[in-house]
């Protein structure tokens, strides 16, 4: 039985090689070796849900009508009988009661949205805070910023394809902030949704992009990101035996595929739970979209809702020069801001590189703590994001904790600048006080809780030596000085160019003078023995 | 420059592998392949419980659950049914992982990313051997008239694109209304007397069309219309809007000035009319001035006025665009 199978294998192999030569490159493939950390699988995450989302939303297609007629609905959902919506509203509610396992399949691919966007902005913060964008690995960050911005988009698309109440008011303020667009603005609505809104283009055009323009270029982006992670082979934290130059993992075959493969059905199975469980988006309590009409309290999918912040928190600025009109209020939350933190996040690697001077190839993470200014600043447009997001949700937090949204309104005004400063300072004394923390660790061990009586009487506590291991984790980082003030050379002389390398020099100072010195072999072999 | 001539500690290297139970246990790894069988067997009584749900569930069947509510049963088991179909094969896989199969870590060498400095000179060589047969050096003609070429190329695709919709001409200042045009109720079509609105009361409008069934969404957006009546001697208006309303009845357009929503709320007591998209609040008795939010401009207010018949009717068109800004917008 076995030898059999194992000479069908061989002969389909052989097959296969002697066509393509395939066998040299899968045997080096087979051997590549994974590193194995919790953070790392979610990325994994991120790519389980894009599939879940290729196969869900495949089903849907097959009875979703992207169209924008009208026509009286006579389904099996008696409380809309008869009244008049759009073809795509009234395939959505065929899908949710007339398809079997139809509802079923819209929650999952609305769930599974959610998780996705969830999934790489966690995966994107491992990647940030742990410093693994660095050199060589700049180019997944920039395809990384690019698939979380396009899976906005895609995901803003998906929940307006129904047609209804909710998604056409978002349709309406999309909209909105095209035709702001100075100069160019009418003209760029009128041409993307075929003259005045609503019209009867939008969504059949929406519907192209969203299943099979977005969809395409995501899985290209996708398929290079993963093409260059095994290429470049995987990060890895720091750690006994672990180096710039080598990796430290499981191989490939079987281990991390079974392992893989395994989470991806866990991924589906979370997701076809909630999809059971957990309504999400009932289309069909809102009603179909019109003009007049719409439902209080309406709220975007969470990856949009920081964006609605900005908007309602923006001030009531418009200019009208020259008989032209340039609406403030909707450009600087909705598409400035927005444009200046996508950019700074898809920059973030050279901008770093940049001022700490740092232009080597960096294969091992760093531990947050040891890159205090790059984690403080996380953190700080972590807090901008949260502030925004919670403005977006201001009704419902007043109506929950009976404030007023004039309350919350300025509370949030007030934080967004006042807030993320802050969250930089704390952070950045927070990491600082994890470096002593390890410091003291490494020279002085870990307190034990058992006291022993000296022969004089005094107590004192017992500490316990750290691992060779656990100290070479805390210790084994490198510390970088900042780059010296260059441009005046041996003979005084002012260099070209030296306001900005003093400019450098300072940002610089500011990111790497405060580090507690990480301890040496020499400290503690002065620290001795005898220290308990 | 950095903490490494100060010698830092040693690194102890990879430490010894720990072997599991089931690596040694003969008992232990038939125990470990038992739990692993029994997970997809479980998976396996999911898809049944799919199958039953799919065939025998009737459509119309809503159960309760606590706390979940009412359910419909169908799509809760077909889901569950699903979840555990789907999620015990992960689960067997994974358990099978991290029992039974090799968790001996590797080691594997790195490589610098940049190429050898020999390839790397090879390479420009050749480039510029490629590039020198090519003459693109020299025949500086053929360069520039490419260039210029491919630069043009771009434009057609972008041209294509023209027909995507009609030019936006003077299509954003207009609506239905004009002098004469009857108000009348969203939904009902029913003309409107003034004295069809008490004080405190508001109502929603549209203009007056042949064929109402036939309404087009693109009209609604930019005609409907809120009514609302207050005592004529609150309003704090110049003469010529409160020569624009009737008896203390003010009409106002309902898309919202800020990005279109409908102004949907009222509130009767303080008088303000509140978009729920971002909480602009317009002010009624002062002409929708905004008192909080971030829209930029009072709703625009249209011209009423009673025919002669005593219907209410518009006594203009709107004297601007309604709606959300654009750029060609005029004050
Ligand atoms: C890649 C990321 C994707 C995201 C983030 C996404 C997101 C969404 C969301 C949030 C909805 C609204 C669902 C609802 O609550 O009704 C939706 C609808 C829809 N999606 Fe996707 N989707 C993605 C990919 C796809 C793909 C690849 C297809 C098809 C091949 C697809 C087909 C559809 C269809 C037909 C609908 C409308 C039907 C309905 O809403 O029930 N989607 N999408
Ligand atoms: S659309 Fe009315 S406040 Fe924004």
């Amino acid at each position: 039985m076995r030898a059999a199978r194992e000479r069908v294998a061989g002969s389909v192999a052989n097959f296969v090689d002697e066509r393509t030569g395939a066998a040299k490159f899968l045997k080096k493939s087979l051997n590549k070796v994974f590193p194995d950390h919790w953070s790392f699988m979610l990325g994994e995450i991120a790519l389980y849900s894009f599939i879940i989302l290729l196969l869900s939303g495949t089903f849907l297609t097959f009875w979703f009508v992207p169209s924008q007629e009208e026509l009286i609905y006579n389904g099996s959902y008696v409380p809309l009988k008869g009244v008049k919506m759009s073809a795509a509203y009234a395939s959505t509610l065929d899908i949710s009661f007339d398809v079997r396992g139809g509802m079923l399949m819209r929650q999952i691919h609305h769930w599974a949205a959610l998780l996705f966007l969830a999934a790489m902005v966690a995966h994107m913060m491992r990647v940030f805070f742990t410093g693994a964008f660095r050199k060589p690995r700049e180019m997944n960050w920039i395809f990384g910023v690019a698939l979380i911005t396009l899976g906005i988009v895609e995901g803003f698309l998906g929940y307006s394809l129904p047609d209804d109440l909710l998604s056409g008011t978002g349709i309406r303020i999309a909209q909105a902030i095209l035709q702001a667009i100075p100069l160019v603005g009418t003209y760029a609505a009128f041409f993307a949704f075929g003259g005045e809104f609503p019209g009867l283009d939008f969504i059949p055009r929406i519907y192209t992009v969203h299943v099979l323009l977005l969809p395409g270029i995501m899985l290209g982006l996708i398929t290079v990101h993963l093409m260059l992670v095994w290429y470049q082979k995987h990060t890895q934290y720091p750690g006994p035996g672990r180096t710039e130059k080598n990796v430290v993992g499981y191989p490939l075959l079987p281990v991390y595929m079974a392992k893989a493969g395994g989470f991806l059905f866990i991924v589906f199975g979370v997701t076809a739970f909630l999809g059971a469980v957990a309504s999400i988006n009932p289309i069909w309590v809102f009603g179909p979209y019109t003009p007049t009409q719409i439902s209080a309290g309406s709220q975007p999918d969470w990856y949009m809702g920081w964006l609605d912040g900005l908007v309602r928190m923006s001030p009531p600025l418009e200019s009208h020069i020259f008989n032209h009109t340039i609406s403030w209020n909707i450009l600087i939350p909705g598409l400035i801001v927005p444009g200046i933190m996508f950019t700074g996040l898809a920059l973030w690697p050279f901008i770093e590189s940049w001022a700490t001077g740092d232009k080597r190839e960096h294969n091992l993470l760093d531990r947050p703590r040891n890159a205090p200014s790059r984690t403080a600043v996380g953190a700080m447009a972590i807090t901008f994001t949260i502030v925004a997001l919670i403005n977006g949700g201001n009704d419902i937090i007043a109506t929950h904790f009976s404030l007023t949204i004039n309350q919350i309104m300025w509370a949030t005004r007030i934080s967004i600048f006042v807030l993320p400063p802050l969250a930089y300072v704390i952070t950045k004394r927070i990491c600082l006080a994890l470096q002593r923390a390890d410091r003291d660790l490494v020279l002085h061990g870990r307190e034990t809780g058992r006291l022993v009586m000296l022969p004089h009487g005094e107590f004192v506590e017992i500490h316990e030596e750290l691992s060779p291991e656990e100290a070479w984790t805390r210790t084994s980082h490198e510390q970088l000085a900042p780059i010296p003030a260059a441009g005046i050379d041996a003979n005084g002389v002012r260099a070209k160019g030296v306001l900005k390398d003093r400019i450098r020099a300072r940002i610089s100072k500011g990111i790497l003078q405060e580090q507690i010195a990480k301890p040496t072999a020499k400290d503690k072999l002065e620290i001795g023995d005898g220290h308990h | 420059m950095s903490n490494k001539e100060l010698e830092p500690l040693q690194d102890p290297g990879l430490p010894a592998h720990a072997h599991r139970k089931a690596d040694h246990d003969e008992a232990a790894a038939n125990r470990a392949e038992r739990q692993v069988a029994i997970l997809f067997l479980l998976s396996a009584l999911g898809t049944v419980l799919f199958i039953y749900s799919y065939i025998f569930i009737e459509n119309n069947l809503y159960i309760y659950i606590p706390i979940l509510g009412n359910q419909h049963a169908q799509q809760l088991f077909l889901g569950l049914g699903f979840a555990i179909a789907l999620f015990f094969i992960g689960a067997g896989a994974v358990h099978w992982a991290k029992t039974l199969m090799s968790d001996t870590e590797v080691i594997a060498e790195r490589h610098e990313m940049r190429s050898s400095d020999e390839d790397r000179a090879a390479f420009i060589a050749t480039v510029k051997e490629e590039a020198g047969a090519v003459g693109l050096g020299r025949r500086s003609l053929i360069k520039r008239s490419l260039a210029l070429s491919l630069g043009l190329v771009g434009i057609s695709p972008l041209l294509l694109l023209r027909d995507l919709g009609p030019l936006p001409e003077d299509a954003l200042n207009k609506t239905t209304w004009d002098e004469g045009v009857h108000l009348v109720t969203d939904p009902g079509n029913r003309r409107l007397r003034p004295e069809d609105l008490e004080v405190g009361a508001v109502a929603h409008v549209l203009p007056e069309i042949e064929h109402p069934e036939h309404r087009s969404l693109n009209s609604i957006a930019k005609d409907a219309l809120l009514l609302i009546r207050i005592r004529p001697e609150e309003f704090r208006l110049d003469a010529e809007k409160l020569s624009w309303t009737y008896q203390g009845i003010i009409a106002f357009s309902k898309i919202c000035s800020h990005m279109g929503c409908a102004v949907a709320l009222y509130e009767q007591t303080t008088k303000h009319l509140l978009c729920p998209c971002h909480q602009s609040t317009f002010d009624v008795p002062t002409g929708a001035k905004v008192i909080f939010g971030p829209s930029a401009r009072p709703l625009p207010q249209l011209a009423i006025k009673v025919d002669e018949e005593g219907y209410l009717v518009a006594a203009a068109p709107f004297n601007q665009a309604v709606g959300p800004s654009f750029w060609e917008r005029k004050k």
